[in-house]
């Protein structure tokens, strides 16, 4: 398969721009231009920028040339980069920003440069070059998983003919499979997209998509129902909505339907594991009982209520240890559905993972952290639902001193500390949204906790 | 402090925008987040909050209010403005009067 770059450049349109606040990049000259791709022929690359631009003119640069790519997501912790370093053999960090790295990573260090028309044709470009993605929802060591190009645009048709060209945009960072699945549609189709940075406060973001005439707009769940409440987004007019990495339910595609009446609103399942699964443009939640058995590029199956995915666009494997797929090739996805009615409907996940808003949450990692308190005896931590970001982390507490929960004051004093100590130790979405005490909390007969009776 | 006292003899709408006010600024205060002044006009995508926070605040409404109109399929909207977001509450606070 041609390198990202040469796909770019076979586009009639390559004079298309990636859009980030303060920084504009031609993709013909990203295409074209040397870069550092040329330096790193061959090679095993850390791409840890701070910027969701930078990640992107990496890419572009480095497919084709490199061994390897270990795509960084803006919130891997420092502390893991040693491990990944050593897991994916890592031999040289690609940044725009080399002030932002920490320091003693022990590795050569590849600036990123301003793009320009350069003799990129005469280096070979067509390495099988392996992009290594973070899974979403590990605990303790990151875990990455091995993409190739092919397989990562696999779910990505040719823009139909004679249409106008389109315009993305993303509410994912491209860092992440959802992100990218955005990128990667706007790059091999020519066409422009806007990016965003973490810094970039969510009205100004809308209002920066609208100026650049925004058409396709992907995100989660989470994000369209903030989409819904700005005011900004009326002054969007998109042809085409995505919402991907969660489920999505009636209301929020309803909505979405009455406020932008003109536009093709599609959700998709898809996993950084396994690749996009499906899409579903019937603008129904759930997807159709038929899709389950059907031949195709992609096969699902369900057994004991999740979801198995046999496909060419699912990751080839971990690096490292861990088994990705069965002996029959299908991966399967934790998630767990209902059939009713000829629909599939998704109800959560298997293991109990909690998705507040896309990012997932280990309930037995927050249990873990509740009860290092003096006072907590025991902890139990559970999905609730949410109409804003699918779910929030909610905790049940048994206290070491039931009779603790008698005094007002010494609850809620117990409750602020508690919380204080889950926001020292655990991001904003990690922290329960909801606190209970209770008087026990019950047991199975294997001694484990009882996480099933609701 | 009068301020955080839910009256519990105030008429129910009364009732309603004080519990929202304070998961509004108990929220925000959770969060270390910095909430703009709770005006009816207040766009709440500028309010300082972020989605998480506006999850929270309807979780704690759910137990405090019994109300859940978010996920009520026929009258959901997104409101825009915090008077929006209170009209929401309070028109299911009616809806379960009635």
């Amino acid at each position: 398969m041609a390198s990202l770059g040469a796909r770019i450049a076979a586009r009639p349109h390559a004079d298309a721009r990636l859009e980030a606040p303060g920084l504009s990049l031609n993709l013909g000259d990203l295409a074209h231009g040397e870069g550092v791709g040329a330096e790193l022929a061959g090679r095993s690359v850390l791409v840890l920028t701070s910027s969701q631009i930078g990640a992107a003119q990496a890419l572009i640069e480095l497919d084709g040339r490199a061994r390897r790519l270990v795509l960084c997501p803006p919130d891997l912790a420092a502390e893991h980069l040693p491990y990944v370093i050593a897991e994916a053999g890592i031999e040289a960090v690609v940044t725009e920003d080399p002030d932002q790295l920490p320091p003693d990573l022990g590795l050569p260090v590849h600036r990123l440069r301003p793009p320009a028309a350069g003799a990129r044709a005469d280096a070979p470009d067509d390495l099988a070059t392996e992009w290594l993605m973070f899974t979403s929802g590990t605990t303790g060591k990151p875990k990455m998983v091995i993409h190739s190009l092919a397989a990562l645009t696999g779910a990505i048709a040719p823009p139909p003919l004679g249409e106008p060209r389109a315009v993305w945009a993303t509410f994912y960072d491209i860092r992440r499979y959802g992100g990218l699945q955005a990128l990667l549609r706007a790059l091999t189709g020519g066409c422009a997209m806007a990016l965003s940075n973490a810094s970039e406060p969510f009205a100004d973001r809308l209002e920066r998509f609208a100026q650049l005439g925004v058409t396709h707009i992907s995100g989660t769940a989470s994000h369209w129902r903030l989409v819904l409440m700005s005011p900004q987004a009326s002054a969007l007019s998109p042809a085409y909505l995505r919402l991907s990495g969660e489920i999505a339910d009636q209301a929020v595609l309803d909505r979405l339907k009455d406020m932008f009446p003109e536009a093709r609103i599609v959700h998709a399942y898809a996993s950084t594991e396994a690749g996009v699964g499906f899409e579903v443009d019937d603008g129904m939640e759930g997807f159709p009982e038929s899709f389950v058995g059907r031949d195709g590029p992609v096969e699902l199956r369900v057994v004991d209520g999740s979801l198995r995915i046999r496909s060419a666009r699912a990751a080839s494997g971990y690096a490292g240890a861990g088994v990705l797929t069965d002996a029959e090739g299908f991966v399967d996805t934790g998630d767990m559905l209902e059939l009713k009615d000829g629909r599939w409907r998704f109800v959560g996940r298997r293991s109990g993972i909690i998705n507040v808003g896309g990012l997932k949450v280990h309930p037995e990692e927050v249990e873990a952290v509740l009860n290092r308190h003096p006072a907590v005896r025991m902890s139990r931590v559970r999905a609730r639902r949410s109409p804003i970001t699918g779910s929030v982390v909610s905790a049940e507490i048994a206290l070491d001193d039931p009779l603790a929960m008698n005094s007002p004051e010494l609850e809620s004093a117990l409750r602020a500390s508690i919380l204080d100590l889950c926001r020292g130790a655990l991001p904003p979405h990690k922290t329960p949204a909801i606190l209970r005490f209770v008087e026990r909390l019950e047991m199975t007969a294997g001694g484990k906790l009882e996480r099933t009776n609701v | 402090m009068n301020e955080t006292v839910i009256d519990t003899r105030a008429p129910a709408t009364d009732r309603v925008r004080r519990a929202v006010t304070v998961a509004f600024e108990a929220t925000a205060a959770s969060q270390t987040r910095t909430l703009a002044p709770l005006a009816d006009d207040l766009v709440l995508v500028d309010s300082g909050l972020d989605s998480l926070c506006f999850a929270i605040i309807v979780a704690q409404l759910e137990d405090e209010l019994g109300l859940d109109p978010f996920s009520d399929l026929d009258d959901a909207f997104f409101p825009v403005c915090f008077a929006e977001f209170v009209q929401l509450y309070e028109a299911a606070a009616q809806r379960q009067a009635d």
